[in-house]
Formats: C-alpha cells, structure tokens, sequence
C-alpha cells in the first residue's frame, strides 16, 4: 500500500503539492473545508504580470491531481500523532492515517470594513480588489458606475499597520493595484485613476515595467500619501484626503469609486491547526518554519510540513514552488524512515 | 472690518481644481514625464539646486499639481546634468526647454 500523506487546504498549495506527491509514488488526500479547489485563485479573474486567466492555472492543478482522494466542505477535527506517523479524525466521521502532514491553509483576506475611515460598507462606491477581481470576472456590482470621472486605488489596507494587527507587507498588493488600475482605464479610457501609495514594492520578474507602463502608457497618477478619510459629498461622490507627501500638502480629491486592496493576514483557520499538531505560530499569526531561509517549508516537528501562504504573505510563484518543495521534503523524509 | 485676525489662505492641493494645461502639453512633447519617479536624482545633481531651489523632480510634481514654476526654472543653466542621471531616462533638458518656450510663447 502506498504510504498517505494528508494535505489541509486544496489551494493552489495544496493542489500542486499533491499532483507531485502523487508523481513520487505517494498517496495524498486533501480535506478542503470549502466547497471549490483553488483556494482565493480560484476567484481571481487574471493574474499578474502576464495577465492570464487565473481559471486556467487553477484547471491545470484540478487536473493534475485526478488520482488524488480528496474532501470538500470537511474539515479537520482532530490530529493524533502515532508511532509512525498521523491520524487525522475529519468532521465527517473518516479517520485517515498518514506518515506526515502537509499543512496548506493560505492566508485570509483582511476585512476592510475594519478600517472604518476608507468607508467600505459604509459609502456605496467604496469596493475592494476582491470585489473589482469579480466584476472583471463578470459578476454584477451595482456600486461599480458605468461610467466613471476618477477611480482611486488605497494601497497597504490592513497592511503595514500595527493597528489593523498587521505589521507585515502583504506583498502583492502594489502588484495588484497596478495591474486593476490599467484593467480600469482600458475600461474606462476616460477616467483618471489615481493609486495612493506608501513605498511601492515591486519586487518582481516584470513588475517594474508593468509600473512604468501604468505610468507611462496608461497615464495612472500615483500619489505618494495614505488615504487619511473618506467621505461623501452632496453628489453621493466620494471626497479623499490624503497627503501629497511629495509636495508636503494636504490634498483632496473627488472619485466615482475607491478600490481598498485588502492584504493577505493569517488565517484563522491556521492557528487551529497549528495547535492540532503542535505546530509554533509566528508572532504575525502565521506559522513558524524551521528557519526562514533554508527550511521554509519544515516545521519544528517531525512529519509536519508547510506550503505556501500559511507561513507568511507569497506570490502564487513562490507558493507553487515551496509545495514542490514540501512534497520533495515529505516525500524524503518518509522514504528516510522507511 | 478688521476683526483683528485674517484667514490664511489654503495650501490644499485640489486635484478637481487643478489646471492642468500646461502638463497635458508636455505629456505630448515628452512623453516620459509622466513615468517620474520622484527619486531625486536630478535635484542631487543640481548645479543650481543649492543657491536656488531649482529641482526637476519639483518641476516635474508641480506640473502635476497645476502649480508655478517659472521662478524655478529662471536659475536653470541647461547644463543637462539631470537629463544624464534619470534612472527612468526623462529628457528633463527638454521637459526644460518646453516649459520655456511655453512661457515666452504665451508671454508669460
């Protein structure tokens, strides 16, 4: 029989470590608590920096991993460690025994209704990317106009920010805000779209020419400033003050509609399997790998592997490559004990 | 009436206020102005910056911003030493020139 390895979360992470698994001869069965594979990708429209359809990566991993078992709308009630390995108890009923156990819970998008002074469910214009990702994908949002003057994008909410609990970069949001912000204005030629930014980190392979595109070709303003409030004025138009830090001036001024890129926080879910199998939680919420350079994807613990998002904010690059490299560490450490 | 106090006026930049004239015009005739970054690395390099407050990447933000920059540019040699360390390759000495020619153009 060949040896079981249990992977928590069917995201992109997940996905990908169990089509490998599954090339080295392993068994992986993945306990998905939602209803979809995918995870968040699975809800993107199109995907940085070649702008392709996210469906397709996400269809390419379901395929690959047809010869996986896999559970959907379960979770994980309880992991017991045994003498060779695990057994994780599922909501169901199923008890699985396994010889290590990947964990691939991603990350949550920050709520930001949270920060109450960008407005979000408060003023009818004010959306996040996730929202703007599903009307780019074709779902109706009536706080979208149809034909709006100026669109604002407010970089870092929930990131960056001791006070959301956030201290960490969530990585791909300028990333994101730029790529929406060109998806706009090819919408919506007309418009002026403005990005409000602190740094931006545009650390990628093609990123940076992505920027100098929005600013060049696009003609998208960035404004070196955090939104400080938003409000609404007599026309039901949204009224933005931020800094112009460049100027050293205050600034205001008048949008249709305010795209909040929401950032990547742990998520809650993590933490309860982190204490299942006694993994340690970072102090950003996320969990602690071994060591952050060499180890990523090894927890302290034997048998105990990590993908992706759930150890801190990632690129889908980054996570497609850290699950090739749990399924190699598992897959090692497994035959090692053999 | 003099009530004793005055208000000062506002040095709030109102982007819906803004007149932007003059920077549509240069996004013509020097396309990468608007792929500045603000790294002030002309302003660095300056050899009127320090007497004057003469700035590229200020001409370039006031544009922007509908702001006045005559005074500014009044203290230009048209050295092009800004022009030779843009890291986003901006022909400032013609940005320079435009502006310039703007101005007497329209008599300014």
């Amino acid at each position: 029989m060949k040896e079981s390895v249990v992977i928590i979360g069917g995201g992109i992470a997940g996905l990908e470590a169990a089509s490998q698994l599954l090339a080295l001869g392993l068994s992986p069965v993945i306990v998905e608590k939602s209803d979809h594979l995918g995870g968040h990708v699975a809800e993107w429209y199109r995907l940085f920096p070649d702008l392709s359809p996210a469906q397709d990566l996400v269809t390419h991993l379901v395929s690959s991993t047809s010869g996986a078992r896999i559970y959907l709308e379960t979770e994980i009630s309880r992991i017991n460690a045994l003498k060779d390995g695990y057994s994780a108890t599922l909501n169901n009923g199923d008890v699985l025994f396994c010889k290590a156990v990947l964990v691939c819970t991603g990350f949550h998008l920050f709520d930001a209704a949270k920060k109450e002074e960008y407005g979000y469910g408060i003023y009818n214009s004010v959306i996040t990317n996730r929202d703007l990702e599903h009307w780019f994908g074709g779902l109706e949002d009536a706080r979208i106009p149809d034909n709006p003057r100026a669109v604002g994008f407010v970089h870092c909410v929930g990131s960056r920010d001791v006070k959301a609990g956030n201290t960490q970069c969530s990585k791909v949001c300028c990333m994101t805000a730029i790529k929406q912000a060109i998806e706009m204005k090819e919408k919506f030629p007309e418009a002026e779209v403005y990005c409000f930014y602190m740094d931006l980190r545009l650390f990628g392979k093609k990123y940076e020419d992505f920027y100098i595109s929005a600013q060049r070709d696009y003609g998208i303003h960035f404004i070196r400033g955090r939104v400080s409030e938003v409000s609404e004025d007599i026309d039901g138009r949204l009224l933005v003050k931020a800094e112009d830090t460049l100027s050293g001036k205050p600034l205001k001024v008048r949008l249709d509609l305010l795209v909040l890129m929401a950032g990547m926080v742990c998520s809650p879910q993590t933490g309860r399997i982190a204490s299942m199998v006694r993994a340690e939680v970072d102090d950003d919420g996320f969990l602690r790998s071994r060591d952050n350079i060499y180890s990523i994807v090894e927890s302290g613990r034997k048998g105990i592997f990590f993908a992706g998002a759930c150890t801190g904010t990632k690129t889908i690059p980054e996570t497609v490559a850290e699950a090739r490299a749990a399924a190699l560490s598992a897959f090692r450490y497994i035959k090692e004990k053999a | 009436m003099d009530f004793g106090f005055s208000l000062s006026p506002s040095s709030a930049i109102d982007l819906d206020k803004v007149d932007l004239s003059l920077y549509r015009r240069l996004e013509q005739t020097v396309p990468d102005i608007r792929s500045c970054i603000a790294c002030g690395s002309c302003s660095a390099t300056c050899m009127a910056a320090d007497y004057s407050g003469m700035s590229v990447r200020k001409l370039i933000l006031n544009l922007q911003r509908g702001a006045d920059v005559k005074k500014m540019l009044s203290c230009c040699m048209l050295c092009g030493k800004c022009t030779m360390v843009c890291p986003r390759g901006i022909n400032t000495r013609k940005l320079i020139l435009d502006v310039c020619r703007y101005y007497s153009d329209n008599k300014l």
